[in-house]
């Protein structure tokens, strides 16, 4: 990446200032699993030069790789969704304990509004519960400071620092004024300390008191911190805010005292004691839950919060208007419209497995990841869908429950990436517990929802270097899969003769399903034919359309139009396929039974 | 458009673009000096789903995010989706909307029709309704992906900018060798909208 002249003024994205910051900041090795909307920041970071940035497997892997480098001396990075959070959480506790060398930064992007997520869960729980300190950035000019911050401060307190983003911030664009990086002032080498590094209950023991002490005297940094600032303006009403929501309350009120804090945890009680007593009505503009507006209750002062303001979703100038004031400019209704829902992407190999598992009438556990656009109609083809990895030890469970009458009945669907990320253990549990489930992995050779990552079963790395790649046909038979079949799912026919006999057989088996996604550019770059309906041949059966994939279009008749076409007065229109659309994958020809569907100019 | 500050509201359909023309957008406006901001969302949403972008530029921005009833343009690179996020338009504002008719799943499947009377519906909101062929235009270019490229070039004759601005900002974003085609998209997108009305 070439680097813009010292002191240039840019439009980053948060992502893109984090990871700004963070090289700023003199990080040496970052490590992350892809998650919106927190994805980006490992993408733009080992764009720079002289360091090391991968993806790993899950975010518990991430931590500890980043830990163990701040353990040798280097400043490092871990980069999660909130969700990711939950799968790291068991090193971030003791991180906690042990503290850092080299300044140590987690990154949790939270995603109020679920635009891309399972839950709506707030980070900020994690820093008062691990007892860690959060930075809580309010747009990319401040993503940045903070995160150059972060690393000198996690070093001082020697402790770990999160820093917490949400959508608004991670995928918003705003002004950066770039600075050269700066050299880290710790030397490289492991020192050995057993009393820090090793958490026997006697060092730990030991430990927590640090951790204690150290919370305490963070205390103290939190009254003075820069980024917790008093902005004096009409005392009638004074608005304790943070994140994204510091810009709404600048927007809807320019003239209120506002006290924005930028350190989520710990906060300041002399300043928020402070800026109580100057003003006369006391609001906490926040997203997500009351982890500001309790802190103040804690402190026996007055003040407004949920009962106002949205405890759902995220926040925008206008519900922060309404939510304070009650009243907000009358809009014009939203129009009634046909709902335009993400789908499954014409050609997507998911498509064809989902058409065929549809026809056994299973209960389909699910994953995270597009597999899980299958659960829209038309093909409603999922089940459950919880947190990643989760099908399968969802699958088994219902087989325990149910014992034999499951078999041939309950089936787990998860994607390549997700099955590394945490499925293989599932996998152990069922052949280990003498499961009988079948797991159908959906290995379409790379990490699709949040934008095609690599991941270790593709064999190219985040540095863009080729890497040995995880044989997962190989690992399913390492752990005890006997039964262990590749499938193209393009190809309906076969793939349903390998389910109808997997399914059925008295013993766990995995069939992967092997076919690229659409959006690589390896695929991309194939030259694929175009299908089309011959309009003379189509009798509006609709058999096509059950694969729900955007390039088949129905075109309604009335029974003039249908005469005029040369049809039956009952025919209520005919399918259509958009060239532009159509990804030539051969699912819905073999459908027709008039054979309408060719290849175009055939 | 105001020249002091403005709200732009873009959507359309995940897949065509929209994300690339918002950011030449931005960076036009940042080379022009002004404060600049814009959010949208990635992700599950992006899968061939309604796709909006908020672009915002002033002195001073602070909301990254447009408040409905304050967007001063909507630029729809989709007909349907200028009608969806209509609310959002302001009472003086103006819309820019794409012909092209992209069928979301619930039609597609046969279930609901596509609505008709889009481009009435829409003047019967503002007056300032230009419905152009995006997609035409990028096919006579043989770039069906320059759509994106050709709406912005209909846009930017409806903002404060001389044309220049977006030129270097297409120059600084894209590949080399796919400049040429992009800058002729943007062009073509200009001569959609009636120089009168600018």
């Amino acid at each position: 990446m070439t680097l813009p002249a010292k002191n240039t003024i840019v439009l980053l994205s948060g992502n893109e200032a984090i990871a700004r910051g963070a090289f700023e900041a003199g990080v040496t090795v970052a490590s992350a699993y892809p998650g919106t909307p927190s994805t980006e920041i490992l993408e733009n970071f080992a764009r720079y030069e002289g360091i090391y940035a991968e993806w790993a497997p899950n975010e518990k892997v991430a931590v500890e790789v980043a830990l163990g480098a701040s353990m040798a001396g280097a400043r490092a990075l871990a980069v999660m969704k909130h969700v990711g959070v939950n799968v790291a959480a068991d090193p971030i506790f003791t991180a906690s304990y042990t503290g850092v060398r080299g300044g140590f930064v987690i990154v949790a992007a939270d995603a109020p509004e679920l635009h891309s997520s399972q839950n709506e869960q707030d980070s900020r729980h994690y820093a008062v519960a691990a007892k860690i300190p959060m930075l809580e950035p309010s747009d990319s000019g401040e993503a940045k400071e903070f995160m150059r911050l972060a690393f000198g401060l996690s070093e001082r307190f020697d402790t770990p620092f999160f820093l917490r983003s949400t959508t608004r911030i991670s995928h918003a664009k705003g002004t950066v004024r770039l600075e050269d990086p700066e050299r880290p002032p710790i030397a490289l080498g492991f020192v050995r300390d057993p009393g820090k590094w090793v958490m026997l209950p006697a060092y730990a023991r030991k430990r927590h008191r640090v951790v204690e002490e150290r919370m305490r005297a963070l205390e103290e940094f939190a009254e003075t911190f820069e980024g917790n600032r008093i902005e004096w303006g009409d005392r009638s009403l004074g608005i304790v805010t943070a994140g994204v929501s510091y810009q709404y309350v600048r927007e809807v009120f320019p003239d209120a005292s506002v006290l924005k804090l930028g350190l989520a945890h710990p906060l300041p009680r002399r300043l928020l004691r402070e800026f109580a007593d100057g003003v006369k009505r006391l609001v906490v503009v926040e997203e997500l839950d009351p982890h500001i507006e309790n802190h103040i209750r804690v402190l026996g002062i007055p003040v407004e919060g949920k009962e106002k303001v949205p405890i759902l979703g995220e926040l925008d100038p206008r519900i922060v208007r309404r939510s304070l004031t009650g009243e907000a400019a009358p809009v014009r209704p939203a129009e009634e419209l046909p709902a335009r829902p993400p789908s499954l992407c014409p050609g997507c190999p998911h498509r064809g497995l989902f058409f065929v598992l549809n026809k056994f009438k299973a209960t389909v556990t699910g994953d995270i990841g597009c597999s899980t656009l299958a659960a829209l109609p038309p093909l409603g083809g999922m089940d459950t869908c919880v947190c990643m990895g989760a099908s399968i030890g969802n699958a088994f469970g219902m087989e325990k429950a149910l014992g034999k009458a499951a078999l041939g009945k309950v089936v787990a669907v998860i994607g390549d990436s997700t099955f590394v990320h945490s499925g293989i253990t599932g996998l152990i549990d069922m052949v280990y517990n003498r499961g009988f489930s079948t797991v159908i992995i959906l290995d379409n050779r790379t990490t699709a929802m949040t934008g095609a990552q690599d991941h270790p079963a593709t064999g190219l790395t985040l540095m863009g270097k080729p890497s040995p790649r995880l044989n997962l046909a190989a690992l399913c038979r390492a752990v005890g899969v006997e039964h262990v079949y590749t499938v193209n799912p393009h190809d309906m026919e076969q793939t349903e003769a390998v389910l109808r006999r997997e399914l059925f057989r008295e013993e766990p088996s995995v069939v992967i399903t092997d076919a690229p996604c659409v959006l690589l550019p390896e695929h991309r770059r194939k030259q694929r034919p175009v299908y089309e309906v011959m309009a003379d041949l189509c009798t509006g059966c609709r058999a096509c359309s059950k694969l729900g994939c955007p390039a088949i279009e129905w075109v309604h008749f009335t029974p003039e139009q249908a005469a005029a076409a040369g049809k039956k007065p009952s025919q209520k229109g005919m399918a259509r396929i958009n060239p532009l659309l159509c990804d030539g994958c051969n699912q819905c020809p073999p459908l027709c039974k008039f054979l309408a569907i060719v290849e175009k100019g055939s | 458009m105001n020249r002091e500050r403005g709200n732009i509201f873009l959507a359309g359909v995940g897949g065509q673009g929209i994300i690339l023309a918002s950011e030449v957008l931005c960076d036009a406006f940042l080379l022009a000096g002004y404060d600049v901001k814009k959010s949208e969302v990635h992700g599950m949403a992006q899968r061939g789903g309604a796709v909006t972008t908020h672009v915002r530029y002033g002195k001073k921005v602070f909301s990254p995010l447009i408040e409905p009833g304050k967007a001063d343009l909507i630029v729809a690179f989709e007909k349907m989706e200028a009608l969806r996020f209509l609310h959002y338009l302001c009472p003086e504002g103006a819309v820019l909307a794409n012909a092209q008719e992209i069928m979301p799943p619930p039609v597609t499947a046969g279930k609901e029709r596509y609505p008709d009377r889009v481009a009435e519906r829409l003047r019967e909101a503002t007056p300032r309704v230009w419905m152009v062929d995006a997609l035409a235009a990028a096919l006579s270019l043989h770039e069906v992906r320059a759509v994106n490229v050709v709406m912005l070039g209909a846009a930017s004759t409806l903002l404060p900018l001389p044309e220049e601005r977006y030129a270097e900002a297409l120059h600084a974003r894209l590949p080399e060798k796919i400049v040429e085609v992009n800058l002729r998209a943007f062009r073509a997108g200009r001569a959609l909208v009636p120089p009168a009305v600018v």
